[in-house]
């Protein structure tokens, strides 16, 4: 450490103290935070995923997965996601060029496929209940409602978001705070993304394999 | 009358006259003290009319040093709460003896096991860990405040609205008899149909949101806010430790989260995750609390170990040896903390390589722990050694640590684990190393950075009488259940047969008496110095000739911690200016930019306590209210754009020059 004392040159007056107020504009750090936020959550799908690893085969003498699992439906919600992924990445291009009404029309298409989603998903776990595959039927079930569920909360809080950040964006235009929330939103929707393309991998078509 | 039923069910749910403890004499007797207590503490708000000031100065603060302070606050009166649990036990166990039951049945015994290491973790250890990082950190990288000002005032206000729920369970229902980590099939609501589990969960999912976001609240300030100059490297040991316990902090808790949720949809939804049925798996449950359970218990050690590192440098006089080899201990001891989670159930029957590897890399992190006494005895030598109440706190803990350390490596031979699990030794050993190393950490940590919070210093009178009473009470408390584990006395036992046992826990209980008269003398030391404070009054800023750049601002800080931002040029940022002849600025002063006040975080955690009352209590329209409000408030608080404001240079200047004026006065 002594060497770093010395890297000062000695008679020299060193600064102790900045004479102007750095500029820290404000939410400098908010990537980063949301970053480790989305990490965070991120281990609350490693958990759910390891859960499903473990029970995923213990069916208890009811359904497993190729008894229930419709593949076609899955693939086309899967595009509903990847789409909504798409349009969003068109709606940060259109913030980029400071367009409000291109920016608010592609949240609303990405919000439209986001409830699109939302309802095959619905679709679907109403169709698996109603043929008795209940999560409280098999440790299988309870993981793969969980798991899948948890995904599916997480894009119905992204939607409210979504809802939230056109209001925002409406009254006060592309402010640097909403480009800020848009960005977030942005990096929320696509980590939804991804961890669908697991759900879809490890749940679904591995499922099949089983 | 059956409609009258169904509708009192609609709205209250669980919750019948039944519930309410009345038949429990200590119950009562608690409730009618903690009732005199709080109209008294409410009354004297009112009359001297305090409550504008408490919400507008504190409450909705946003400022990381109140923030703090109310963080140590929380932590001291829960860790009375706990304390009470403690010493009950310990009368309990000395006293059921020879046919004796004791004084506590079997009911409420067990609850008070499970409450006292719940609420000695979360609610003590935690907030106070919290607190004196919330407190130092901003200061010491030369910060006005956190990334997240708001996130932090909300995350403080959800860790008391967990600590409200847990009180809660005292008085209306009843808190778990699972043990503090309930594991099903126990927890599960089979074998636990009552409200305890319920309170358990809710209460540590709603504090968990607080510990969560405050981990990365502080990673995100340590890694962007530090001064100009202060790389990773010139970082003071202290910030080292907490950045390394926010990082597992942000790791670790998420798994906590995840796993209570999976409990509470057994329990709420019937799904068969832990269950002994429909092909459920409780060992996964034991695994995966285990993964959050481990590091937990390292995220309150290291910054322990950072306040320890502090005050050897400071009151040794000198620079911290192997500055390096405690930030690599630090951040591998970090990484391993991950890779031992088994050894908390050798006794699974994963197999013999299974434990081999867990019980080796349990071992390993000793080296790293060893190498960081070392460094601490290395310090010392040589040094100027001051023994002042931080310092003898810290000499306390080198002693007593390095015992526990060692039962701890004891443990982690899995034969020896074996023998051992679930005893009394056990017991000992975890003691021996959160009290020893935690709270006696915790107490060098408040006696060392009081004044700087405060502005005067500690009485020592009362401060030493508390040390001895600590240290040599918690030698008699611990040392005898080592014997008692040894013979095989497995934990949380109400009523024994031996009658020769009887003479350890006599000695046990007396060494937690000692204890009791440590807190008792802690307690009147604040009393005492806080009546005394012109005598103890600290001008300087820097009471202790202190090295890092918390010390550089005035006791207590201004508003905003700095009038000009620092910049750093050493290891010991505040020790080189001092040797270089740094002159305080005096004039050139400029307006602050700072943060608002905000008080949607205590609104949204008093919503959420409504929430978990809801869920507790099966009220599902409470719940549901509280839910929806917790999204209203919450998204309401977004469009709020004005969230800061400028100090002007005038109160800068006034606040500057009034200390200018202190300073002169000490010639």
């Amino acid at each position: 450490m002594s060497t770093e004392a010395t890297a000062m040159p000695t008679g020299a007056n060193p600064v102790f103290h900045l004479a102007e107020e750095p500029h820290h504009p404000e939410g400098s750090s908010t990537a980063l935070g949301f970053w480790m936020y989305l990490m965070s959550d991120c281990l609350i799908f490693a958990c759910l995923f390891a859960t499903f690893g473990v029970l995923g085969g213990s069916y208890a003498g009811g359904p497993g997965p190729k008894d229930l699992f419709d593949l076609p439906l899955v693939a086309l919600n899967t595009a509903m996601l990847l789409f909504s992924s798409i349009t969003y990445g068109f709606a940060m291009l259109a913030m980029d060029k400071g367009r409000v009404g291109a920016t608010q029309g592609w949240l609303a298409i990405t919000g439209l496929f986001g409830l699109a989603f939302l309802s095959i998903e619905l679709y679907e776990f109403a169709h698996l209940i109603h043929e008795g595959a209940t999560p409280q039927r098999s440790a299988f079930l309870s993981s793969f409602f969980t798991l899948v569920g948890t995904h599916g909360l997480h894009v119905t809080f992204g939607v409210i978001w979504l809802v939230t950040l056109m209001v925002q964006v409406g009254k006060h235009g592309l402010i640097a705070a909403n480009r800020r929330r848009l960005m977030c939103l942005s990096m929320f929707w696509h980590f939804l993304d991804v961890i669908w393309i697991g759900v879809f991998t490890f749940v679904y078509l591995m499922g099949m394999l089983r | 009358m059956s409609d009258s039923y169904t509708l009192a069910k609609i709205i209250f749910g669980r919750l019948t006259w039944e519930s309410f403890p009345i038949h429990e004499p200590i119950l009562i007797g608690t409730f009618i003290m903690v009732l005199i207590g709080g109209i008294g503490v409410v009354g004297a708000i009112t009359k001297y009319r305090l409550w504008g000031y408490l919400w507008t100065e504190w409450f909705t603060t946003v400022d990381h040093k109140r923030i703090g302070i109310m963080y140590m606050i929380l932590g001291l009166i829960m860790f009375l709460r706990g304390f009470a649990d403690a010493i009950m036990m310990r009368l309990q166990q000395a006293m059921a003896f020879n046919g004796s039951e004791g004084y506590l049945n079997a009911h409420h015994y067990d609850q008070i096991f499970t409450a006292h290491g719940v609420i000695m973790i979360f609610f003590v250890a935690m907030p106070m860990v919290t607190g004196l990082m919330n407190y130092i950190v901003p200061l010491q990288i030369g910060a006005r405040d956190v990334s997240f000002p708001f996130l932090n005032n909300f995350s403080f206000w959800m860790t008391t609205a967990g600590a409200v729920t847990v009180m809660m369970s005292l008085f209306v229902g009843e808190f778990a008899r699972t043990g503090w980590l309930a594991y099903p099939p126990l927890s599960g609501i089979a074998y636990s149909p009552d409200v305890g589990v319920d309170y358990y969960i809710w209460a540590l999912q709603i504090a968990g949101v607080g510990t969560l976001l405050s981990g990365v609240n502080l990673i995100a300030t340590i890694v962007k806010m530090r001064a100009p100059g202060m790389s990773m490297m010139k970082m003071p040991i202290f910030t080292w430790t907490s950045l390394c316990t926010n990082v597992l902090i942000v790791a670790a808790f998420p798994v906590l989260t995840a796993v209570l949720a999976l409990l509470s949809l057994d329990r709420y939804a019937g799904t068969a995750f832990f269950t002994n049925d429909f092909g459920g798996n409780a060992m996964m449950y034991v695994n995966l609390i285990w993964i959050w359970g481990h590091p937990e218990v390292y995220i309150l050690i290291l910054p322990a170990f950072g306040i320890f590192s502090e005050v050897t440098s400071t009151f040794s006089g000198k620079r911290l040896f192997g500055y390096t080899s405690m930030v690599y201990a630090t951040v591998v001891i970090t990484i391993l903390s991950y890779i031992v989670w088994l050894h908390h159930f050798f006794t699974m029957g994963s197999g013999a390589s299974v434990n081999s590897f867990f019980g080796i890399t349990t071992m390993v992190i000793s080296i790293p722990t060893g190498a960081k006494i070392f460094n601490w005895l290395f310090t010392m030598y040589r040094g100027r050694i001051r023994f002042e109440l931080p310092m003898m706190w810290t000499v306390a803990f080198m002693l007593t640590f390095v015992v526990g350390g060692m039962t701890g490596v004891l443990l982690a031979v899995p034969p020896a684990d074996f023998v051992l699990h679930n005893s009394l030794f056990l017991i000992a050993h975890f003691h021996n190393v959160i009290i020893g190393g935690v709270l006696f950490g915790l107490f060098a940590g408040i006696n060392y950075w009081w004044p700087k919070a405060f502005g005067f210093k500690l009485d020592t009178v009362w401060g030493k009488r508390s040390f001895w009473l600590w240290v040599v009470g918690f030698w008699f408390a611990f040392m005898p259940l080592y014997i008692l584990g040894l013979m095989g006395v497995t934990r949380r036992m109400r009523v024994f047969d031996d009658p020769s046992l009887q003479i350890w826990f006599m000695i046990a209980a007396f060494g937690a008496f000692m204890i009791a008269a440590g807190i008792a003398c802690m307690l009147m030391q604040f009393y005492v110095s806080i009546r005394d404070r012109e005598k103890l009054r600290d001008t300087t800023g820097d009471p202790w000739d202190g090295r890092t750049l918390e010390w550089a601002t005035s006791s207590p800080p201004p508003d905003y911690n700095f009038a000009f931002t620092p910049v750093i040029h050493d290891g010991d940022a505040w020790a080189d200016m001092k040797k270089r002849g740094y002159q305080r600025p005096v004039e050139g002063f400029r307006p602050i930019h700072m943060p608002s006040n905000t008080g949607t975080g205590i609104i949204l955690a008093g919503l959420s306590v409504a929430f978990s009352v809801g869920m507790i209590w099966y009220m599902w329209w409470l719940a549901a209210i509280s839910f929806v409000g917790i999204l209203a408030v919450a998204i309401g608080h977004t469009f709020n754009y004005k969230r800061d404001f400028h100090i002007p240079v005038e109160d800068v200047v006034r606040t500057e020059g009034e200390r200018t004026k202190l300073l002169a006065t000490q010639g």
